[in-house]
Parts: C-alpha cells; structure tokens; sequence
C-alpha cells in the first residue's frame, strides 16, 4: 500500500438504548491510500454511516460510545486526541460531507459568509484573501455565476448547487482525507451525475483520499478503486471495485448485485434477497446474514464467519465465498 | 438459480422472529416507563394525592368543624389542640388551611376543563381547517391575549362583585384559554400535514373524524403538559385574586383569604402567613413538577432506529 | 368495461399555485402542473418519471382529488370527476386508492396494524360488515406478505419493507380498481425495493389492477410500467411504451435521464455516454418560454425559444415535444 493515509483497525461502536445495546459497528478495519477512493457500500443498519462519523469523532456520546478501535491518520491516532486537537484535525485533515445540503448549510448566513469565516477562522486569512478564496472555490466546484452566488442564501440554491457548496466548504481547507456520505442520494439523477464527476476530478487532481459511503452499487464501481460492504456493522467483503463486482465472494453483495434493476432488463421478478434487513438488537447466531442467505448451512447459523483473505486483495466474510453466484 | 430460495409472498417474513422490539409496545408504556422513574413524579404524584383527598375527604386529616370558630379562641399561636393555631375569628386555623385545598382544587378544575374545552375545540377547528374559521377565532384570541389574565380578572369581578369558585374559575379560563389555543393550533396545523393524514383523506375520511383520530391523540402531548402548568397558575391566580379582593369572599374558605388576613396583621401572627403559603406554594409547585416530568417523559423521539 | 378502457385520464390539467412574492416572474404563480393529458388504461401501469419539480407528486394529488386543478379534467371512467356529487365522490375514494413514499409518516403511529386497516371499514361502513373484519385483516396481510399474527403490532415495531407492505394492504383494504403509487420503493433499502416491486406486479396481476406508478428511477419504472409519460417543469415531454421510451429515447430530456443512470456493464466498466446537463432547473415561477427545456439543452436552437412544440409523434411512433426528435437511435446515449 502506497503511501497509507488512514488506517483503521478493529473499530467498534456501541450505542446504549433504553430497549438494549446495539453494537452499531463491529470490527471495521482497513486502509486508506492517497488519492485513492474507496466506496463503503451498505443498507439500514449496516454501520456505514455511523463508522464515518466515529472516525470524525462527531457521535452524540451518549447513547453512542466507541469502545474499541484505532483510527490512523498519518502518524496520529484520531480516537486518543482530546477534543481540542480533533477539532483542529477535522476540516483541515479529515473533512465530511453529508447527504442533505440543506441540513448543512446554515440558512442565516450566505454561501459567502460561511466560506468565508471557515477560511478566516482556520487559515487565517484576512477578509479580503477569505473573499478571493471563497470565489475561487466556488468557480473550482464549478459554480456558475459564482460572484453572485457568493451573495446567496442556501434556500436560494438548487439541490445541486447546494451540493457543490457543501464540495468547496469540505475541500476548503484542503483535507487529506474526506468522508462523504451520501453525497448524492438526495439530489435528482442528472444532477447526480455532475457532483460524483466533480467528486471525481477532485480527488484526481488534488490526491485526496475519499471514502464515499453510498447504498449505490453502480456509483461506487464508477468512483472507487476498492469497495467495502457492510452489513450488520461488519465489512463482509472487500476487494477491488471491479472484481467485488463481477465475482462478489459473498452472498450479501451477489444479492445486492440482483437487487438492482437494470434499465436494459424488465425482469418477471427481480430475484432480490428475502427478509429484512437485520434488527441489530437481535442478531441471530452466527452469520448475521445467515437467515436471508441461500447459501447458509449449520456452520454459518452458528458460527461467526471471520473476515479471512480469500484471494491477493480480497476478504470475505463467509464460509462459502466460491460457491457465490452473481 | 439452483441455489436461490424460490421468492414467495413470504418474502416480508425473514427466518428470525420478526419482532424487533416487543418492548415499547404503545408509545404511553414507554411515557410511563420514563415518568415511573423521574423522582420528581413521585413527589408531585404524592403531593397532589394528598391534596386531593384533603380536598375530597379533609376529615381524613383530623380535621375540626371549620365553621366552628368561638370567638374567645381567637389569635392563639399553635398548640397541641390547635395544630396551626386559631385565626382571628377563633377558627381552627389547621381545620380552615386544609378545607383552603378543597377550593383551590375546584377553581383549578374548573379552569382546566373550560380552558382545554375552549382550546381543543377552537384551536383544533382554526388549525384543521384554516381560512375564516382560523381568522376569527385568532383575533379573538388576540385580542384577549392583549389583557393581562390577571388584570382582565380583576376588572370582570370587580364588575361581579366577587363569587363562587365556579365565577371565578370561568373568569380566569375567559382570559387565559387563548395561550392553549394557540399550542393546539400550531399542533395542529403541524399535524395536519403528516403522511397518515393524508392517507385518510384518501379514504374519505371527513375533517372532524382526523382531528379525533390522528391529529389530536398524535398532538396531545404537548396540550398535557401545558394543562399541568394551567391549574397551577389557575390555584395561584385565585389566591392572588380573593387576596386582592376581588375573588372569594367569607364565608368562602381559600388561602387567599387566610393569606389576606394574616397580611393584615403582620408581623404580630407571623404564623398566619406561614401555612397557607406553604400549602400554596406546594401544591402550585406540585403540578409544575407534575408538567415538567410529562415534558421531559414525553420527550421521546418518534423515529425508529433507521 | 373491456381491457384497454380509459380508466383514468387527465385532459389538459393545470395547477399554479399563487405565489406571494411578487418579485420573481411575471404572473406570480407557480406552475407546478401546467397542461397535462395522460390516459390510464385498464389493467395497465403507467409510469410518470422525472425529476423534482416536474409536477409528478401534484398531478397524483389532483388525481386522488386531495386538489382541485386549476383548469383541466380528470376523468374516471369516462366521467368527469368534477361533476361528482358528494357521494360519488366518496365512492371514487374506494375505487381509486394511494400509496405513499414515506411508510413511517403514512402510518398513525398510535395506531396497531389492525386499527390501520380497518380504519377504512369505518368509513365506508357498507363494504364490510363488522364481523368479517378480523377475516379481512388476516386476509389483507396474507395478502402482502406479512405474518397475520402481527396486527396488534405498532408501526415502529416493523421495518421499512414492512411498513410498505401494510400500507398496500391499506390501501387494497377496500378493493380498489386503481392504485396510485407516489415514489413507493423511493425510500427504502435497495434489498427490499426488489421485494416491494415484486409484489406490487404480483397484485396488479392476481388483482386485475391499473396502476399510476410515480417515481425517478428509471430503472424501477422499467420494471413495472407498460407505458412512461416523462414529465419536465410541469409538462410532458415524451410519452409512449416502457421499452421505447427508455431504451429509445426521443426527447433530450429523456435520454439525458436515462444517460445519467450510473450503469456498469457486466465487466464493471461504466457504459454509456453521460449527458451532462448544463445549468440548473428552472424556477416553476418563470418558466423559459417555448420550449422549457431549451435552457439545458445541447440541441436548443432560436426555434426552441420562438415556437412550443408540441407533444405530438413527430415520425419516432410516440408523442415527444421537441422540434428536433428523430428516430435515429444514434442520437446521445446509444447503448
């Protein structure tokens, strides 16, 4: 692995509920290269979301604890750092972008303000640099009439655009690494398009390294060199994009992959995979995926199947990883 | 596919026993599991048990005949026969204290239900069905938002003459139901947009059978707390009121009068003050505890664990 | 009534919605719906596509008369459902149901699952008598797929997929002829989509069945729709079969839709040109003139400004509003 950026290992996240603990993440681990892009792909429950936000440390705490894991970035270990020092940390080295703009964003200031302050707070630049910088960003993240922009309200912006703004605050500081979640399951498809192509270049041009967490199959192989998926708050496969795709080695993804409708295809019946998804204050024994799988046997409905190299840059999770089918 | 499981109409079922919380069955289970476990319940559930019966049943409390005042026991610090002393008039001062809760306890009644009736009704019908309804029954309760509850109170009676509970408890709900009116309303034009709503109106379902059905009982948390802190101030107000003069008048028995009383001679019988205060102080106090506990216990988020 | 009878059909509907704002656009309106006809044959799915602010979501309300169009008709069964009398109308919600895209917010959550589905017998108390409720709840959920034990259950004890599956039972309580589905899969785990899509296309067969399918996902409309109305800033703009409007796409708008589906062929390489649209959507207060499309597209032209076009079959054998449709399928996004 070239040049690591971030190194995760055994990362476990509890949450302390009336009704139970829920163990939200449960030994997620891997790493991280520069400029590399790897997509965490997951349902409800999976953890995907929740694994991000303990890394940027940002959990509500209670009902949510980490109890376990290091978090490697570079030389520091994220979950040691007392607050100060991640507060300094995130934005400038670990940045996040989340799925709704305008959740995000405030409503009370304009784009430019909240660019602005983030730049002057944080590279203390002067108001006039702050204002320069803003526009540069927002022409970078490809902004039309950015100038004007710059005077807005969210409330005034598009999905899309608000998006792009969400980009340019994210990547204003220049991060090693960002988080994005979900960047684009709430904006329309065509507007879609244009951010994770945004997504794209940027990473390209500046070797930043992303994480994008994303239940889209299709747009993780179009972004990602490497993909996780997770269920249950497990990784129960990880590997090259292309090849977790073509030959999943766990039954999970090949049913992920025939959930998926595909426009070329009017099928009788999309094969999908039976059940729901799992309640993660029941788990059953063994394999968590054990009762919707159609490869499950004893072993699995017992036993918990390790995450065990199944090939040279490939894990699964599973007893059977030859006998998946796409 | 050999090795895939023929889907079926089954397929909402997994293997596993699909019920992923059991616990929490209704939404009030899961109130009460937060409220048995607030100390500030207990203390208010107790103190307001205790003040109903002493309003329901006093001569549980040991009590005299409260009318019973010979005059020649007038003025007495308390003792062993006069648990709190004896007023001005000779009466029993504990005997009078305690009957005090019954008429606090009416007037507190009586401004809640009227004030809730009002409020419900009003608020829901402003809220569900907006336009002239909501015009009118907001600028009425503007305009008496505009007049000070207590000031408005005092001006009507002084107009009565004074009265009974009953007088008293509808003046102070006349001028106060517009603040619950509004908490309905907003509820209510809240709820009125929410998905279920929808889908009832789809059915057909007429205005006045979703606000029975699925507007208030989803609203109605917020209009229980409020009720709590309303007889609170509804027992305050009238002791403030018949202290003024304005509200009861003797032979009426309320802590507002005893405290009017003992205004006057104080500090001479300092003890006068000292027990109708406390009794209002605690059950005043009481219902506060009791709002606040349902607020935080209803605090719950609706939200499953997506 | 024989198959392929008009069930349901909008003629030239309208809906603006005022704006208070006077500064944006000329006529201070919003024009979320503005002329649109479609025709729901029996025993059929029509698919309405595009993305937000098309009007999708306002049109299913006019067509579950939640809203009263601003001009236009809506026609069940050939007769105009303006002129319903208060019974009629009250009929008309048995015959025409709706499910919905939020399954968590459709549902009281006071309300057990036998309270939900029986909600609708107390309404239209002719329907079923009191006794054989219990039968029809055990019945509706065997229906879609649910254990019939669970109907003292509260909403928030079932998942997103479950949830989904009794508002069907819900909405199928009263023996509805047409079902009216607003972005019903939107929401949930794409495990479970497959699963919700099944059953609906397993209903509308065992139940003789006509759907109006809304959604923005293509790929889920193509697996359930006989026929696509593709809808942009309140209009249609092509309209036509499943497989020849999504494979074949005459409008830009269209195959720019279809073109931003992020597909990977079989080797995990991303397919297909992606159309990438210039500028943003419109604002529905001020619509472009002639063509509304023109200000995204590549192929927009001063006739695009000059003239509407109109939705009409310009040689491709469907209705498509642009001046420049072909039937070239070399047109952008050949697959």
């Amino acid at each position: 692995m070239t040049d690591q950026v971030l190194a995760i290992d055994d990362l476990q996240v509890e949450f302390r509920t009336e009704e139970g603990v829920v163990k939200a993440v449960d030994g997620v681990g891997y790493a991280l290269g520069k400029g590399e892009v790897l997509a965490v792909l997951g349902e409800s429950g999976s953890g995907k979301t929740v694994h991000a936000r303990a890394i940027m440390r940002i959990l509500d705490s209670p009902p949510a604890f980490i109890t376990n894991g290091t978090v490697r970035l570079g030389d520091i270990e994220l979950l040691t750092l007392d607050e100060d020092d991640m507060r300094e940390v995130r934005g400038s080295r670990v940045a996040m972008l989340f799925q709704d703009p305008h959740t995000a964003l405030d409503p009370v200031f304009t784009v430019g303000d909240q660019l602005m302050e983030l730049l002057r707070e944080r590279r203390k630049m002067s108001r006039g640099q702050a204002r320069e910088e803003s526009l540069a960003l927002l022409q970078r993240v490809g902004i039309p009439d950015a100038r004007d922009r710059l005077d807005a309200f969210p409330h005034q912006l598009s999905g899309g655009i608000a998006q792009r703004v969400m980009v340019a605050m994210a990547v204003a500081l220049e991060p090693e690494v960002l988080l994005a979640d979900e960047p684009t399951s709430s904006l329309d498809v065509t507007v879609q398009a244009q951010v994770l192509e945004l997504l794209g270049s940027l990473v390209a041009e500046t070797e930043m390294s992303m994480v994008l967490i994303t239940h889209n199959l299709a747009v993780a192989v179009g972004l990602a060199q490497r993909i996780a998926v997770m269920y249950a708050g497990r990784i129960v496969e990880l590997g090259p994009a292309r090849d977790v795709y073509t030959t999943p080695k766990h039954p999970y993804t090949a049913g992920l992959l025939r959930s998926i409708p595909d426009i070329q295809v009017r099928e009788e019946r999309l094969p999908g995979i039976a059940g729901s998804p799992p309640n993660l204050l029941k788990l059953p024994t063994g394999c968590a995926f054990s009762p919707r799988c159609p490869l499950a046997d004893d072993r699995c409905r017992t036993e918990v199947p390790a995450f065990f190299a199944v090939g040279p840059d490939r894990w699964s999770a599973c007893f059977h990883p030859d006998e998946v089918q796409r | 596919m050999s090795s895939h499981r023929p889907t079926s109409y089954l397929e909402g079922i997994s293997a596993v026993d699909d019920a992923p919380s059991a616990a929490a069955a209704t939404l009030w289970t899961d109130v009460w599991r937060k409220m048995r476990r607030d100390k500030r319940f207990w203390v208010a559930a107790a103190l307001i048990t205790m003040f109903a019966l002493m309003a329901i049943a006093p001569f549980l409390f040991f009590t005299k005949d409260p009318q019973a005042c010979p005059i020649v026991d007038f003025a007495q610090r308390p003792s062993r026969q006069h648990w709190f002393g004896t007023d001005i008039l000779g009466c029993d001062y504990y005997t009078r204290v305690i009957y005090g809760a019954r008429t606090s306890f009416k007037v507190g009644l009586v401004v809640a239900s009227v004030t809730i009736a009002i409020a419900l009704t009003l608020g829901s019908s402003a809220g569900y069905y907006a336009g002239k309804t909501d015009m009118i029954a907001s600028r009425i309760a503007d305009i008496l938002f505009s007049v000070p509850t207590l000031l408005g109170a005092i001006l009507v009676l002084t107009l009565f003459h004074g009265g009974g509970a009953l007088i008293i408890g509808l003046v102070i709900a006349f001028f106060g139901w517009p603040d619950m009116f509004r908490l309905v309303r907003s509820t209510v034009i809240s709820g009125k947009s929410r998905g279920y709503v929808r889908a009832a109106r789809t059915m057909g379902s007429p205005g006045r059978t979703i606000l029975r059905r699925h507007v208030l009982p989803n609203g109605i948390a917020p209009v229980l707390v409020f009720a709590a802190y309303v007889i609170g101030g509804a027992v305050g107000a009238e002791a403030g009121l018949t202290f003024l003069g304005v509200g009861l008048r003797l032979p009426a028995i309320s802590w507002g009068l005893q405290l009017a009383v003992a205004d006057t001679r104080f500090p001479e019988l300092a003890y006068l003050m000292v027990y109708p205060s406390l009794f209002l102080c605690l059950m005043i106090g009481a219902f506060i505890l009791l709002g606040e506990s349902l607020r935080d216990a209803l605090d719950v988020k609706l939200e499953p664990n997506d | 009534m024989s198959a392929g009878d008009s069930m349901l059909e909008t003629r030239d509907v309208v809906k603006h919605f005022p704006l208070n704002d006077k500064v944006f656009g000329s006529s201070g309106v919003i024009h979320a719906v503005d002329g649109v006809s479609i025709t729901l044959r029996e025993g059929e799915v029509l698919g309405v596509v595009g993305e937000s602010g098309c009007g999708k979501s306002t049109l299913s309300n006019m067509i579950m008369l939640l809203d009263e169009p601003t001009s236009g008709q809506i026609y069940f069964r050939g007769q105009d459902t303006a002129t319903f009398t208060k019974d009629e109308r009250f009929v008309y919600r048995r015959q025409v149901q709706m499910v919905f895209q939020d399954t968590f917010g459709s549902l009281n959550p006071r309300m057990t699952i036998q309270d939900v589905l029986t909600e609708p017998y107390t309404l239209h108390r002719d329907v079923v008598p009191k006794e054989q409720w219990d039968d029809k709840v055990r019945e509706l959920l065997a229906l879609v797929g649910l254990d019939p034990t669970h109907a003292n259950r509260y909403p928030h004890q079932f998942s997103g997929g479950q949830r989904q599956r009794i508002c069907i039972a819900r909405a199928l309580a009263l023996d509805p002829q047409v079902l009216v589905c607003d972005e019903p899969v939107s929401a949930l785990d794409v495990s479970v989509q497959a699963q919700i899509i099944n059953l609906l296309k397993d209903l509308q067969q065992r139940l003789g069945l006509s759907y109006i399918f809304v959604a923005h996902d293509l790929s889920v409309v193509r697996q359930i729709a006989d026929r696509i109305a593709v809808m942009y800033l309140g209009e249609v703009v092509e309209y036509g079969d499943e497989a020849d409007v999504l494979l074949h796409p005459s409008h830009p708008y269209t195959q720019a839709l279809v073109s931003a589906l992020p597909t990977a062929d079989a080797t995990g390489a991303v397919t297909g040109k992606r159309i990438v649209l210039s500028g943003d959507l419109p604002s529905p207060a001020n619509p472009p003139e002639g063509c509304r499309f023109r200000t995204r597209c590549w192929m927009a032209q001063p006739k695009c400004e000059a003239e509407k076009p109109a939705l009409i079959d310009r040689g491709t054998g469907r209705p498509a509003a642009c001046h420049f449709v072909t039937s070239d399928p070399a047109a952008p996004a050949a697959f």
